[in-house]
């Protein structure tokens, strides 16, 4: 006869586990991982697997010898980390340059803040930051998608997004949207095609990892934004405008994956909707009239640090706050 | 499908005993009768030591509005008056009776006809209800007559009958819906007219269709009785959430249930009801869920109260080697004991025995600020944001975030990835800022 335990209620859980959610998120990333590779080949493959070892070294070694504590790498979430900083970089970006970015973003991102859900940004977020900042050149250097077994050799050339914030009509007009949505284009290797971004969206949906509001409110706030200010060029214009500017960029690997972390996005229905709009908003602003050609990362990054006061106002719908009598 | 609209999770049913038929089980040789089986004031014992009681006997006198009545529920002598080691680890006053055969007051009809006929007034029917000691045995073992007498300013306008039993594992409500659905139905007629209205509800959880239908089918006798079945969802069952999912009004914060024109009564109560009413028989037998996964013979007891929980376990095939964990009640909001010769209570509505790999909680890691808990809160708080501030002392936050209407069903601590035991801190926050709370009004009022 073993020993009684004795505990509150309740005495059932529902089984799910951090690690779960963490490896829920990676398994939801395997499409779009599979298409950067067809596309960036072996750069994809070598700065995904350097920014992830890199990632659960640096945390092991923090937590083990700075920290002294049990090392965690297991949950998963440095793995999550790392593939998150991989897919938000160029494919030929030197691998010194991204174990930079995987210290930055696991050691000041993650640990200097008290570790796993003591972080204020993002971690991946701010790697990635402090990698375009530090090496503007080789951040913003994308090599064209090849299907060449080598893409370290692709050539490389003007993104989407340039178009969008240099070109005029006629250069927009003619950009493929279809093109786009496979992943044939220029940009960061995890963030090319729409289509897989979004089956990991919908799988997300599934397991109930996450809910649609981060993801959608941020979608659909650009798509509007951008719509209505474009809208002076006439109807047809303004909608293919808008549409690009969903499907360019890091805008859904970004509103699908990086706003949607659960430690840095508000907690209620309510401040996820404010949460997405405002990334919307900011993101259209930094593309159109910042001095970057993309926001998104920006625009996630603010928005992180408004997390805190977001949550502080945003209450959840109480039982029995509006009294019903009907 | 109805339901109620803020929060809730839906837990493995492992309803191991659905369907199965209510056994007697056997009499206890000594029975243990607890003087507070209910919520309020002690009963006082009217019996002493020596003395001679049958079946039904008053054993103890509500002691006060708040209370109930207590009779005994076996035939025997009255060997002492003590206290016992209950299931909370406490020990309680208590009557012990050595039992002797199985001899009942004359006044109890023990027949099996159906009396449909009740002819008192509302007045005499509540009379009759606290004087049997009826109390809420969905678990709550509020005073049932307490519950029919609201204050002069509140009028009722339904009766909801809670047959939901969202608990996973208990299935006691659905065992005695099966079996005795004619007097459930006559017990909520004899409920209506105790509060003068002149609809009631009957709330079942569509995991019970057996049930649904045969209610359905009874209902068409009866005028003015409508069965709702109900999206399963945990914790349906609670007064406020029941009230809400099937009337669609919210109980304002602070206010009593009947505020909205709801009362609530358990399916076993309305049983209880018909029995005292029709019967003369005050509560001294319940249906008790024994269940578990290793349980050999796990089943739906008819079991005398005050028989110890080791008897019933017996009756369910003895208590099995892995056992790591045995609950009062159900998985979710249940009490877990070490005790098996506690006894049992008017309110013990199902012994839950866990397995050693069931019974431990994993490990506790950060709050990964997920909202799971946010979203699964029925009372729309944030159970992630009340354990950090209770666990810091922040009292006063918890008080602005209104930690006192927790109703303790333990969903956030159910779906939290991270293992954190959020209920326990809130619970024990709670009991805090109650108690800052009592304090300054009692100041103000100075």
């Amino acid at each position: 006869m073993n020993k009684l335990v004795v505990s509150p209620s309740p005495h059932v859980h529902s089984g799910l586990s951090t690690a779960q959610c963490m490896y829920g998120v990676l398994i939801a990333l395997i499409p779009a991982f599979i298409v950067s590779l067809y596309f960036f080949g072996l750069g994809a493959l070598l700065v995904t697997a350097t920014s992830v070892l890199s990632c659960v070294i640096f945390e092991y070694l923090i937590q083990k010898y700075l920290l002294k504590g049990q090392p965690t790498i297991a949950n998963g979430s440095a793995i999550l980390t790392g593939v998150l900083l991989a897919f938000n970089l160029p494919s030929n970006l030197p691998l010194w340059i991204v174990v930079i970015g995987a210290l930055f973003a696991i050691g000041i991102g993650k640990m200097a803040f008290g570790g796993l859900g003591s972080n204020i940004f993002n971690p991946a977020l701010a790697g990635r930051i402090f990698l375009l900042i530090s090496f503007p050149q080789q951040m913003t250097t994308w090599p064209r998608p090849s299907n060449l077994p080598m893409g370290l050799d692709a050539e490389t050339g003007a993104t989407t997004l340039n178009v969008l914030k240099y070109g005029n009509v006629e250069d927009i007009i003619s950009i493929d949207v279809m093109e786009m949505l496979v992943g044939n284009a220029g940009g960061s290797f995890g963030e090319v095609s729409a289509i897989a971004l979004l089956i990991g969206f919908a799988y997300m949906l599934w397991r109930r990892i996450i809910t649609w509001h981060i993801p959608v409110s941020i979608i659909a706030t650009v798509f509007l934004f951008s719509f209505f200010i474009s809208i002076e060029k006439g109807l047809e214009f303004a909608l293919i405008f808008a549409e690009l500017q969903v499907f360019s960029g890091g805008l859904l690997l970004g509103a699908i994956f990086m706003a949607t972390d659960y430690v840095t996005s508000p907690t209620t229905r309510g401040g996820m909707l404010l949460y997405g709009v405002m990334i919307g908003i900011i993101t259209i602003v930094i593309r159109l009239w910042g001095a970057y050609p993309e926001g998104m990362s920006f625009a996630i990054f603010i928005m992180n640090g408004v997390t805190p006061l977001i949550n502080n106002y945003m209450k959840p719908k109480r039982f029995g706050e509006v009294v019903k009598h009907g | 499908m109805k339901t109620f609209k803020i929060g809730g999770v839906h837990p493995h049913e492992n309803k191991l005993t659905a369907g199965y038929h209510i056994t007697t089980a056997p009499l206890p040789q000594q029975a243990i009768i607890l003087l507070s089986q209910h919520i309020g004031a002690p009963a006082q014992c009217v019996v002493e030591k020596g003395a001679h009681v049958k079946v039904g006997t008053l054993l103890a006198q509500a002691n006060g509005f708040v209370s109930a009545n207590i009779h005994s529920p076996v035939s025997g002598v009255v060997s002492k008056i003590d206290s016992v080691v209950d299931g909370s680890g406490y020990a309680k006053p208590a009557i012990y009776i050595n039992v002797e055969g199985d001899e009942w007051e004359d006044s109890i009809d023990r027949s099996n006809t159906l009396v449909k006929e009740c002819n008192l007034d509302a007045k005499a029917i509540i009379d009759k209800i606290a004087q049997m000691g009826i109390v809420g045995i969905g678990g709550a073992t509020f005073p049932t007559q307490v519950k029919l007498m609201p204050p002069p300013n509140m009028k009722p306008e339904v009766l909801i009958i809670n047959a939901v039993e969202c608990e996973p594992y208990l299935t006691n409500d659905h065992a005695l819906m099966l079996e005795k659905a004619d007097e459930i139905m006559v017990g909520v007629e004899i409920l209506m007219k105790a509060i003068h209205v002149t609809k009631a509800y009957i709330g079942i959880e569509i995991n019970k269709p057996d049930a649904i239908d045969l209610l359905k089918e009874k209902s068409l006798e009866h005028q003015g009785i409508e069965i709702v079945p109900l999206q399963c969802k945990y914790p349906q069952g609670g007064e406020k959430q029941l009230i809400d999912a099937i009337i669609n009004r919210q109980v304002a914060s602070g206010a009593l249930p009947v505020s909205t024109g709801a009362v609530v009564q358990n399916v076993a109560t309305a049983y209880a009801v018909y029995e005292a009413v029709q019967k003369n028989k005050p509560l001294i037998e319940r249906v008790v869920t024994v269940t578990g996964k290793s349980l050999q013979n796990p089943g739906n007891f008819l079991s005398r109260i005050g028989a110890s929980l080791s008897l019933l376990i017996e009756a369910a095939g003895g208590l099995p080697e892995d056992t790591g964990k045995i609950v009062l009640g159900g998985p979710m909001m249940g009490r877990a004991t070490a005790n098996i010769e506690a006894p049992t209570g008017k309110g013990t509505s199902g012994i839950l025995i866990l397995t050693d790999d069931e019974a431990h909680r994993p490990d506790a890691s950060p709050c990964i600020r997920c909202a799971k808990c946010v979203a699964a809160c029925p009372m729309g708080l944030e159970p992630y944001l009340l354990s950090k501030v209770v666990a810091m002392g922040n009292y006063d936050v918890a008080e602005s975030h209104h930690i006192y209407d927790c109703i303790e069903c333990g969903c956030c601590s159910f779906s939290c990835p991270a293992n954190r035991p959020l209920l326990d801190y809130i619970r024990h926050g709670k009991g805090k800022v109650m108690a800052i709370m009592r304090a300054r009004n009692a100041n103000d009022k100075k």
